[in-house]
C-alpha cells in the first residue's frame, strides 16, 4: 500500500482540543486519502479550506442547553474518555475484524484515521474537509449527516484491541504485534451456562460510542465503518438504551430490564484511588504500551424477560437481594447502605439469600476485587418464539481480566439470576491509553 | 435446569376466608383496595385506621425499627394467621394484600420475630358490598392435596429407578437402539416431578446437567452426557463414542444417583405453597429449556420433557383445584381454559407412543406452544397468591 498523499489544509474552525504542531506524525490535520476515500468513495481534491458543520456553535444558538445535550468530553487525554466518564444514555458498540491483506502500515493508518475523525466527532462536528452538505457536487459528502443541528451530547469514542488482533486462530500474527501482546490479553473461558453465538462475539477492533442522544451515537459508528471500508469490516455491532449503571455520584443508578437497580456499588469516578486500583493498567503491570489502558469486556446478556414478568414478587427481590422499589439491600436501610450479609430472618436464614444476585457480585464476597460497569439495556426485535430478544449489554473495564473471570465464574455457578439469563456474547479487548494530541489512539503498541 | 422451589418458608396454614386479589395483569388501575399504613417501631405496631370496609386491604408495613420485623393479621381468636408479612429489615416497607370477610380481627408486629409482639390491637372489617365469602375447611382439603401430592412424588421416582435401571442396563449391553427408545419415556419420570428432584443440591447437576452448564474441568455425568452418546450425529467433529469403560462408570452412577434420590423423597411433605410454586416452576422449565429444544440437544426428544413437565404442573394445579375453585373460580375457569389448548397442541405432535422431535417441528408449530405456554403462565403465576399468604 502506497503511503497516502496528505493534504496540508489547515481547519479553518480550529477545534479546542486539536493543537497546532510541526513535529507530530502524519496525519495530523486530517484525514489519509485513504480514509477520505472511504468516506467519498472518490478523489475529492485538495481545493476550499475549512471543517464544516460545527455543530458546537449550531447547536449553542438552536438548542435549549441542557447538561446532557451540551456536555464535551475532550478525545485527546491521559486515558481514553468513555471509561470513566459518567455514563451518558445511549449505546452503540461495534466489533471489527481487520481486512485480509491489511499490513501494518495499514492498520496504523486506520487508526490515524479513526483517531482524527473521532476527536472531530467528540467536539461536535462532521467529519472530513467539507462536512456533510458541502464539497465538490458530484462527490458523495465527507460526512454522513445524519447529526446535522444536533449538540454534542456527550459524545465518546473509545478504542480497545482483541486477542485475535495480535493472533488469530490460526496463530498468524498478522502485523508484527504478538511480542507485545498482554499474556492476559487471552479469550476468556467458558464459563457454565454460556451460550455463545461466535457472530456475537469476539473480533479484531472494537468500538465503544456512548452518547445522550442515540443518533450521534450512530452517526459515529457509522462514519468510523466507513472510514475503515477495505481495512476493517463490522464483525458485530450493538445498539444499547437506558445506561444500567452510574460511574458518577452525580448520577442515579438507574434500572435495568429486570426493574431492578443494579451496580448500586460500581466504581465511581469521584473515588480515584479505587480506579487507579480496579481500572487503570499500570506501568508495573505491563506490557508499557498498555499503562494508563484498561481491559474491556462485553457480555451479550439475554434475559427471559417473559417468564420473569410473572415471578412473584418475593422471589423477584429475593433473586436480586434488593427491594425492587429503592433498590434497598433486603437486610434494611436504603440504596446505598451496606448490605448485612449476617443479618437473619426467620428459620435463621440469611435476609440476603446465599445466592442472591448482589451478595455474589458485592466487592466483600469477591476479596475486594470490583469492576467498573457501564452496560446498556438491549431490545433488539423479537425472536421466532414471538419473546423479545431483550436484556444487558454488559460492559465492565478493569485493570485485569481476571476480575471479570473470577466473579464471572462465582456468578455462573451460584447466581440465582441464572435462571433468568443466558450468555449469548462475549468479548474481550484491550483498551490502550488515551492519545495525546496530534498522535493516535494505540500509538506506542506501535513504537 | 434448576428451578429450585423457594419461598419454602411461605405458611400453609391459616387459610381463614382470605384469598388474594388474582387475575390477569390489571388493564383497570381502578383501586378497589383500602390501603392503609403499619407502622412497626421497637414498641408499637401502628395501623392507620382499626376498621376498614370488608373485602381487598392492603396494609403497608413500614419497619422503623433497628430489627428484623414481622406483621401478622390474625383471627378473632387472637391466634390463627390470617395473613403475614415477615423478614421486613430496617428501613424497609412491605405490602400485605388480603381479602377479609366481615368480622374481627388483631393486628401486631413482632420486632426481633421472636416473644409474642407488640401493639397487638383489635382490627374490624366492617360490612360491605364486596365482602369475600368466608369459607369452611380449608385446612382440611389441604392437608388432603398435600397428602396426595407427596403419593405422586414417590410414585413417579420409583418408575424413574425402575426405567432407568432397564435404560442403564441396555447401554450397558451396547443395545443402543433399546438405549434409545428408553431414553425419552424414562426421563418423563424425571421431568414430572423436576422442582423436586432439583431441590436436592448437588443432584440435579449429577444427574441433568447440560454440556453448556458444565464448567472449565468439571466432570460431565448424568442423562444428558449419556445421551450425547447415543445421538453423536450433531456431536463437535472430534467427539469420540464412549469407551467400555466410559459407559460403565456413567451408568454406574446415573443408578446410584438415582437410587439416592429415591431415598431421599422418601416421607417428602409440602406446604401448599410448595406446591403452587411448584407447578409454576414446571411451566418456567417448559418457557426456557423445553420450548427452545435446549434441554435435548442431542436426542431433540425435547416435546417429551415438555409434556412431562406439563403433566406434573396439572397433578399439582388439580391437587389445589378443589381450594381455588371457592377462593377464585375466574382463576380456575381460566386455569382449566388455558391447559386444556396447550394439551390440544401438544396432542397434535404425537407420534405412535411419542412425539414430533424437536428438529421436525416447524417455526409456527414452535411459537404456537411458545405461545400457549404464556397463556397458560400468566394465569398459573396468580396461583400462588390466590391460595397462600
Amino acid at each position: 500500500m502506497k503511503r497516502a498523499v496528505k493534504r496540508a489544509v489547515k481547519p479553518a474552525v480550529k477545534p479546542a482540543t486539536r493543537a497546532e504542531s510541526v513535529d507530530t506524525p502524519t496525519p495530523t490535520h486530517g484525514l489519509s486519502r485513504r480514509g477520505l476515500l472511504g468516506l467519498a468513495g472518490a478523489s475529492v481534491a485538495g481545493i476550499g479550506l475549512g471543517v464544516a458543520g460545527d455543530r458546537v456553535a449550531l447547536a449553542a444558538s438552536t438548542t435549549p442547553e441542557t447538561a446532557s445535550a451540551t456536555a464535551v468530553y475532550p478525545f485527546y487525554g491521559t486515558h481514553q474518555a468513555g471509561i470513566v466518564t459518567p455514563t451518558q444514555d445511549r449505546l452503540h458498540f461495534a466489533a471489527f475484524d481487520v481486512a485480509a491483506g491489511t499490513t501494518r502500515a495499514d492498520l496504523i493508518e486506520l487508526l490515524q484515521d479513526w483517531t482524527i475523525a473521532a476527536a472531530a466527532m467528540s467536539a461536535g462536528q462532521d467529519i472530513g474537509e467539507y462536512g456533510a452538505v458541502s464539497g465538490p457536487y458530484d462527490a458523495p459528502p465527507e460526512d454522513t449527516g445524519e447529526a446535522q443541528g444536533l449538540p454534542t451530547s456527550g459524545l465518546t469514542i473509545t478504542f480497545g484491541f482483541g486477542p485475535t488482533l495480535f493472533e488469530t486462530a490460526d496463530g498468524v500474527d498478522r502485523f508484527g504485534i504478538n511480542s507485545r501482546r498482554p499474556p492476559e490479553l487471552t479469550p476468556l473461558p467458558h464459563f457454565p451456562g454460556d451460550d455463545l453465538d461466535p457472530d456475537r462475539s469476539d473480533g479484531d477492533l472494537c468500538i465503544q460510542a456512548c452518547s445522550n442522544d442515540p443518533q450521534v451515537a450512530v452517526h459515529a459508528i457509522r462514519n468510523l465503518s466507513r472510514i475503515a471500508f477495505g481495512r476493517a469490516a463490522l464483525r458485530w455491532t450493538q445498539l444499547g438504551f437506558g445506561r444500567t449503571s452510574s460511574t458518577s455520584t452525580a448520577q442515579a443508578t438507574a434500572r435495568n430490564l429486570f426493574g431492578f437497580k443494579d451496580g448500586t456499588a460500581n466504581i465511581k469516578a469521584e473515588e480515584p484511588q479505587v480506579v487507579t486500583d480496579q481500572v487503570w493498567v499500570s506501568s508495573a503491570d505491563g506490557p508499557e504500551w498498555l499503562a494508563g489502558g484498561s481491559y474491556l469486556v462485553t457480555r451479550r446478556i439475554r434475559m427471559t424477560i417473559e417468564t420473569w414478568d410473572r415471578t412473584i414478587l418475593r422471589e423477584q427481590e429475593t433473586v436480586f437481594g434488593r427491594t425492587k422499589g429503592s433498590g434497598a439491600p433486603l437486610s434494611g436501610g436504603t440504596e446505598f447502605s451496606e448490605p448485612d450479609f449476617t443479618l437473619a430472618g426467620r428459620d435463621d436464614q440469611p435476609l440476603i439469600s446465599a445466592d442472591a444476585h448482589m451478595r455474589l457480585a458485592h466487592p466483600d464476597q469477591n476479596k475486594g476485587t470490583q469492576l467498573l460497569r457501564r452496560g446498556y439495556n438491549f431490545v433488539d426485535g423479537n425472536d421466532a418464539l414471538g419473546r423479545l430478544d431483550a436484556g444487558l449489554f454488559f460492559i465492565s473495564f478493569q485493570r485485569s481480566p481476571a476480575q471479570f473471570t473470577d466473579i464471572q465464574l462465582n456468578l455462573a455457578k451460584n447466581d440465582a439470576l441464572n435462571e433468568y439469563i443466558r450468555h449469548v456474547g462475549s468479548a474481550l479487548f484491550a483498551v490502550p491509553a488515551g492519545a495525546a494530541t496530534g498522535s493516535y489512539v494505540g500509538a506506542p503498541l506501535f513504537a | 435446569m434448576p428451578r429450585v422451589i423457594r419461598s419454602a418458608s411461605l405458611l400453609g396454614v391459616g387459610l381463614l376466608g382470605v384469598s388474594v386479589l388474582s387475575g390477569c395483569v390489571a388493564n383497570n388501575p381502578t383501586s378497589t383496595h383500602t390501603a392503609l399504613t403499619v407502622d412497626s417501631s421497637q414498641t408499637e405496631c401502628a395501623v392507620s385506621a382499626n376498621e376498614a370496609p370488608a373485602g381487598s386491604i392492603r396494609f403497608t408495613v413500614t419497619n422503623s425499627g433497628d430489627q428484623v420485623t414481622e406483621f401478622y393479621l390474625l383471627a378473632e381468636d387472637g391466634l390463627r394467621i390470617v395473613g403475614e408479612a415477615e423478614n421486613i429489615g430496617p428501613g424497609l416497607s412491605r405490602d400485605l394484600v388480603v381479602q377479609l370477610a366481615a368480622g374481627n380481627y388483631f393486628t401486631a408486629c413482632k420486632p426481633g420475630m421472636t416473644g409474642d409482639g407488640v401493639g397487638k390491637a383489635e382490627f374490624t372489617a366492617t360490612e360491605s358490598d364486596a365482602a369475600a365469602t368466608v369459607d369452611v375447611d380449608l385446612a382440611a382439603q389441604i392437608d388432603t392435596a398435600n397428602t396426595n401430592y407427596a403419593s405422586y412424588v414417590s410414585d413417579q421416582i420409583d418408575q424413574l429407578v425402575t426405567g432407568t435401571d432397564a435404560f442403564a442396563a441396555a447401554y450397558l449391553a451396547g443395545d443402543d437402539d433399546a438405549a434409545r427408545t428408553l431414553y425419552a419415556a424414562t426421563r418423563m419420570h424425571w421431568e414430572r416431578v423436576e422442582t423436586i428432584a432439583e431441590s436436592f443440591g448437588d443432584l440435579d447437576p449429577k444427574l441433568d446437567l447440560r454440556e453448556a452448564d458444565l464448567e472449565e474441568g468439571q466432570n460431565w455425568t448424568g442423562w444428558h452426557a449419556i445421551e450425547k452418546d447415543l445421538w453423536p450425529a450433531e456431536a463437535e467433529a472430534d467427539f469420540e463414542a464412549y469407551s467400555a469403560e466410559k459407559r460403565a462408570s456413567l451408568t454406574a452412577q446415573l443408578v446410584t444417583d438415582t437410587a439416592t434420590l429415591h431415598e431421599k423423597v422418601q416421607g417428602l411433605t409440602f406446604t401448599l405453597s410448595q406446591q403452587t410454586n411448584g407447578a409454576i416452576g414446571l411451566l418456567d422449565e417448559v418457557a426456557s429449556g423445553k420450548v427452545t429444544g435446549e434441554e435435548e440437544r442431542w436426542s431433540h426428544t425435547d416435546l417429551w420433557d415438555f409434556q412431562a413437565n406439563v403433566d406434573g404442573a396439572k397433578v399439582l394445579y388439580a391437587g389445589v383445584r378443589d381450594i381455588l375453585l371457592q377462593e377464585d373460580p375466574d382463576l380456575a375457569a381460566s386455569l382449566d381454559t388455558e391447559f386444556a389448548a396447550l394439551q390440544t397442541l401438544l396432542d397434535a405432535q404425537r407420534v405412535d407412543d411419542g412425539f414430533t422431535y424437536y428438529n421436525d417441528l416447524t417455526t409456527a408449530e414452535i411459537r404456537d406452544l411458545a405461545n400457549q405456554v404464556n397463556a397458560l403462565g400468566e394465569p398459573l403465576n396468580q396461583l400462588t397468591a390466590a391460595l397462600v399468604l
